[in-house]
């Protein structure tokens, strides 16, 4: 089952926080980790531990912020928010990945023509 | 890049608040598990199913930590601080090899620094002056009459002063100062004191300023002007307290009121770069006019003007010299060439100094940096033998899931750790061996007093230990890297298997490689030995052990007679004290310093300059060629009678006599000797006055009289009582006669000797340690292979004996293959030595360098030793049981 999920590319896993941020406002870890597998449709072989290792990184390289709060059922939990300088991250990234996603798209359909052989 | 550089700032934060963000990262995995079971719950699954999906999604807790820690601190460091921890156990429980390790490091590390200190100091590091490079010392090209001929006259000096075009300045110092020449006289006993008598612009070409008052002026080079000195630093602290108000007051110097302009810098040390081993107390002007009728005695240094090379002031200089007049009265020209007397030697005054040593200290840090590496072959050794007895350690880490990279990191950890260790030890050692050294009078090296650890030399000593970690921990590494993990987990304690005889291979070319470089070395120190007992045996044409010199003053108001009276005086009483064999008085003693005058047969015709050839003068009284213990070949020795009556009298030496009247016997014949004709009525044996090793050269001896005046004067008695026993009925009888005698101490000539031979008996000293440590080192290497060998045969050698070898049978198999080791090392050692004796062929004196006698004795030597090592293992192998050998397998 677990050979169908997607692994995860370096880094990406890093945007996709980044743009679940901006999108719903502050969340926790698990929050995020949920988020990101319902978009995916479950689709990206995710350990939700690992989601705590990027997030400490764009932490660090201050693209996002943390803050202690208390969850809708009244848990404590670590809040994530987008910084600034997390948005314009973002923003680049976005259009590297979406230029190289074209990229892709366009090699693998010249594979696809050319596949006789 | 921003964010980068705040991420690592982050990452180091984070490296140092490891406890706080892991419990805050447990808080918040705890929080996010269970907010994962409250939605599973949520969704009708068992609070136990919900719990283990929950756990499942989440992914390993510890693996979380893991990475969240990698990406947030340094994981590198993370790494180091773990082997290193590693690396401190397992050093702690192996003791005793530890203990060993960074003794060995220690010494070899230590030897290294101290060596290159002094290297540093003498050879690489620029003279403590101003531009250095600039500085250069002028000495005549051909400096065939010892002192004399290394320096120039007043006049001389003053005409290149003035024609040169190549230097800023130069200027120049008198050379024919002896120890002690001044009398301090101020509260209680008069103390003696050096005082160098510099020429106008001494201290400004070297470019030192004095740390308190003022330098010379001009004016006080003018004669009659007012006496000034400048004091060097220690004199300054150790007889004026340190006190600063001695700038401007008078002190009072062999009677003569001085005034004090300044003080020295505490770094200006003018014995250690002009004299080695003298100390020197103050400084007064060498006034020229003082000077013009005295010959050459001014010893020359200049500064070049900026830009201006080397052989471009050597050309200059080449074609000024020979222009220059010894005495604008009494021109010298060659008959011949039409060409004034005088050549110029530029050298740079670093070179002048480190020129000679050169050789010696290069030898010297080849030498140490042998032991270094025969210390790290010895380690490599050790480490070999201890990675097999760990080899199940490395066997169990690696099938639990140490990558092979990683136990050759930790093998690497802990060659840098021992030999981290090693660098401290040896530091400490080298500081205090550096720091003796720096104080050693008694040691005729120039600029050893300013030996130091430095910069550089803390440089050196990383440089060192890291090159001594990757040698001797490359050894086990590489075997480790290269060998197979699981083979080492099956192999049950590694004999018999292929990978240990390789094992052992390895180890033996180890020892041999140590036992060639020991040979190497012991070869080495036993040449210079016997070169240094060469010079121990040289006639010195006198007596050294049983003298005593003392150095006098009287007061004789310039008059002969007077003197004559006094210095009668002296002898007799000196002579009467119950102990004292004889005594005499010269004004001057052998091998403390040096100039000439000229001697030549006086014939029918006028004496030409090329007549003359220059001597060494001593002004003697009578007694003194006894009181030295010198051979009386011929003749007789002065009288107080030749003194009292004025006669011009003189004894040569042999060099003289062979030189000015071959073949013929010169006593009785005339000469002229020191500018007054003198009659012949003695020859001694050569007098070796500069350095033992010199040649000796052309001497006489001229009682003191009118013609012949003397400069200071030295009481020289023999006795068999020690000096010290002596020194106080001595002393007593001088105060008598003269109650300005200064508190002098006694010096036995012998000193006087061993101090001449001092740099050489540094050199053997330090190489001859060297070799001693390579000899023990081989040793060592050679009892721990065998003795690991016989560890490993140990039930192989209980089956032979219980099959019926003999003990003897036994030892001799294990002393065969020290045996075996042993000559192949000393071979490979021999051809080695013979190529390593060429070159150090120069810095040997009447020992060829190829000396059988030193080859054989040191094979033999180390041969003897190396067997020593091996006897013990095989010893041991003897005593094996082999019921129990066999039991234990």
């Amino acid at each position: 089952m677990s050979q169908s999920k997607l692994d995860l590319l370096q880094g990406t896993l890093d945007v996709m926080v980044l743009q679940t941020l901006e999108v719903l406002g502050p969340l926790h870890g698990y929050g995020i980790a949920r988020r990101i597998e319902q978009i995916s449709g479950n689709q990206v072989l995710l350990n939700q531990g690992t989601i705590y290792a990027s997030l400490v990184r764009l932490q660090q390289r201050g693209w996002i912020a943390a803050k202690w709060g208390t969850s809708d059922n009244n848990r404590r939990a670590k809040f994530y928010s987008i910084t600034k300088a997390g948005k314009k991250q973002l923003a680049q990234d976005t259009v590297y990945w979406q230029r190289l996603s074209g990229v892709m798209g366009r090699v693998l359909a010249m594979h696809g023509e050319g596949g006789e052989q | 890049m921003r964010h980068s550089l705040r991420e690592a700032f982050n990452r180091i934060r984070s490296f140092f608040r490891k406890d706080p963000l892991d419990q805050e990262l447990n808080q918040e995995m705890a929080s996010h598990l269970e907010m994962a079971v409250e939605e599973n719950i949520s969704r009708g699954i068992s609070a136990e199913e919900a719990r283990r999906q929950a756990l499942v999604r989440f992914g390993g807790i510890q693996r979380s930590l893991e990475l969240h820690r990698e990406s947030r601190g340094l994981p590198w460091l993370d790494v180091l601080t773990q082997d290193l921890r590693f690396t401190f156990r397992t050093l702690k429980r192996d003791y005793g090899f530890t203990m060993i390790a960074v003794l060995i490091l220690a010494l070899g590390i230590g030897a290294n620094i101290t060596v290159f200190s002094v290297v540093n100091t003498i050879l690489l590091r620029p003279l403590p002056f101003r531009n250095p490079q600039q500085l250069v010392r002028i000495v005549e090209k051909d400096p065939k009459a010892g002192e004399s001929s290394k320096t120039y006259t007043a006049d001389a000096t003053q005409d290149f002063q003035q024609r040169n075009r190549c230097f800023q300045s130069v200027s120049g110092y008198f050379a024919f100062t002896g120890p002690d020449n001044f009398k301090l006289i101020g509260n209680g006993q008069p103390v003696p004191a050096t005082g160098i008598l510099v020429a106008e612009g001494f201290f400004q070409t070297l470019g030192v300023d004095p740390s308190l008052g003022r330098s010379f002026r001009s004016e006080e080079f003018v004669k009659h002007a007012k006496p000034v000195a400048l004091l060097s630093y220690p004199f300054w602290k150790r007889q004026f307290g340190g006190d600063r108000s001695i700038v401007g007051r008078a002190i009072d110097l062999s009677n003569t009121s001085v005034t004090v302009i300044g003080v020295l810098p505490n770094t200006f040390d003018f014995g250690s770069v002009f004299s080695p081993g003298a100390k020197v107390d103050l400084f007064v002007p060498y006034i020229m006019d003082d000077f013009r009728d005295d010959g050459n005695d001014l010893a020359l240094v200049g500064r070049l003007k900026e830009g201006v090379t080397l052989a471009e002031a050597q050309s200059e200089a080449d074609q000024l010299f020979p222009q220059l007049y010894f005495d604008h009265k009494h021109p010298q020209i060659d008959a011949q060439t039409g060409k004034g007397v005088y050549t110029g030697q530029l050298t740079r005054l670093k070179d002048y100094i480190a020129g000679k040593l050169r050789r010696s200290l290069i030898v010297l840090w080849c030498a140490v940096g042998l032991i270094l590496l025969i210390v790290c072959v010895n380690l490599s050794n050790l480490l070999l033998a201890r990675l097999a007895a760990r080899s199940k350690e490395f066997g169990m880490r690696s099938a639990l899931g140490a990558r092979r990279g990683r136990i050759v990191r930790q093998l690497l950890t802990e060659s840098i750790v021992l030999a981290a260790a090693g660098a401290a030890f040896g530091l400490g050692l080298a500081y205090v061996t550096i720091r003796y050294l720096a104080h050693q009078g008694s040691i005729a090296l120039p600029l050893l007093s300013m030996v130091r650890v430095d910069g550089t030399v803390l440089g050196w000593t990383l440089l060192i230990a890291v090159a001594a970690a990757v040698l001797f921990g490359s050894a086990p590494g590489g075997r480790m890297s290269s060998g197979n993990l699981q083979d080492l987990l099956k192999d049950s304690g590694g004999h018999g298997a292929s990978d240990g005889r390789k094992h052992s291979r390895l180890r033996s070319t180890l020892v041999v490689t140590e036992l060639a470089l020991a040979c190497v070395l012991l070869v080495g120190a036993g040449l210079l030995l016997r070169s240094f007992l060469r010079v121990l045996e040289l006639d010195l044409g006198f007596e050294p052990s049983h003298a005593a010199a003392i150095s006098l003053d009287f007061d004789d108001g310039e008059k002969p007679a007077t003197r004559a009276a006094k210095w009668r005086e002296i002898v007799e009483h000196i002579s009467s004290i119950p102990g004292v064999e004889t005594a005499g008085i010269a004004d001057n003693l052998p091998m403390s310093r040096n100039r000439s005058w000229g001697i030549a047969a006086k014939g029918e015709q006028k004496l030409n300059d090329r007549d003359f050839i220059p001597v060494f003068v001593y002004i003697v009284s009578p007694g003194y060629l006894k009181a030295m213990g010198m051979r009386l070949l011929e003749g007789r020795d002065i009288t107080w009678h030749d003194i009292l009556d004025n006669r011009k009298v003189v004894i040569i030496n042999e060099t003289v006599a062979r030189r000015l009247w071959p073949g013929r016997n010169p006593i009785g014949r005339p000469a002229f000797a020191g500018g007054a004709e003198a009659e012949v009525i003695g020859v001694i044996a050569d007098v070796r006055e500069s350095g033992a090793e010199d040649n000796a050269g052309a001497q006489m001896y001229l009682p003191a009289t009118k013609q012949f005046g003397p400069e200071g004067a030295y009481l020289v008695l023999r006795s068999k009582l020690p000096s010290t026993a002596l020194a106080r009925s001595v002393m007593m009888a001088l105060r008598r006669i003269d109650p300005g005698q200064p508190a002098t101490e006694f010096k036995s000539i012998q000193a006087l000797v061993d101090r001449a031979t001092s740099p050489r008996r540094f050199f053997v000293l330090l190489v001859g340690i060297f070799a001693g440590l390579g000899l023990l080192l081989a040793a060592l290497g050679i009892y721990g292979v065998i003795s690991y060998s016989v560890t490993r045969q140990r039930p192989e050698i209980g089956v032979r004996m219980a099959l019926g070898a003999t003990e003897a049978r036994v030892q001799l198999d294990v002393i065969w293959r020290t045996m075996q080791l042993t000559l192949v090392g000393i071979s490979v050692g021999f051809v080695a030595s013979l190529a390593v004796s060429r070159l150090i062929a120069a810095l040997l004196f009447r020992t060829a360098p190829g000396d059988p006698l030193t080859f054989a004795g040191m094979i033999v030597l180390l041969g003897t030793v190396a067997l020593l090592a091996g006897y013990l293992p095989a010893r041991r192998a003897s005593k094996i049981d082999p019921m129990i050998a066999l039991r234990s397998n």
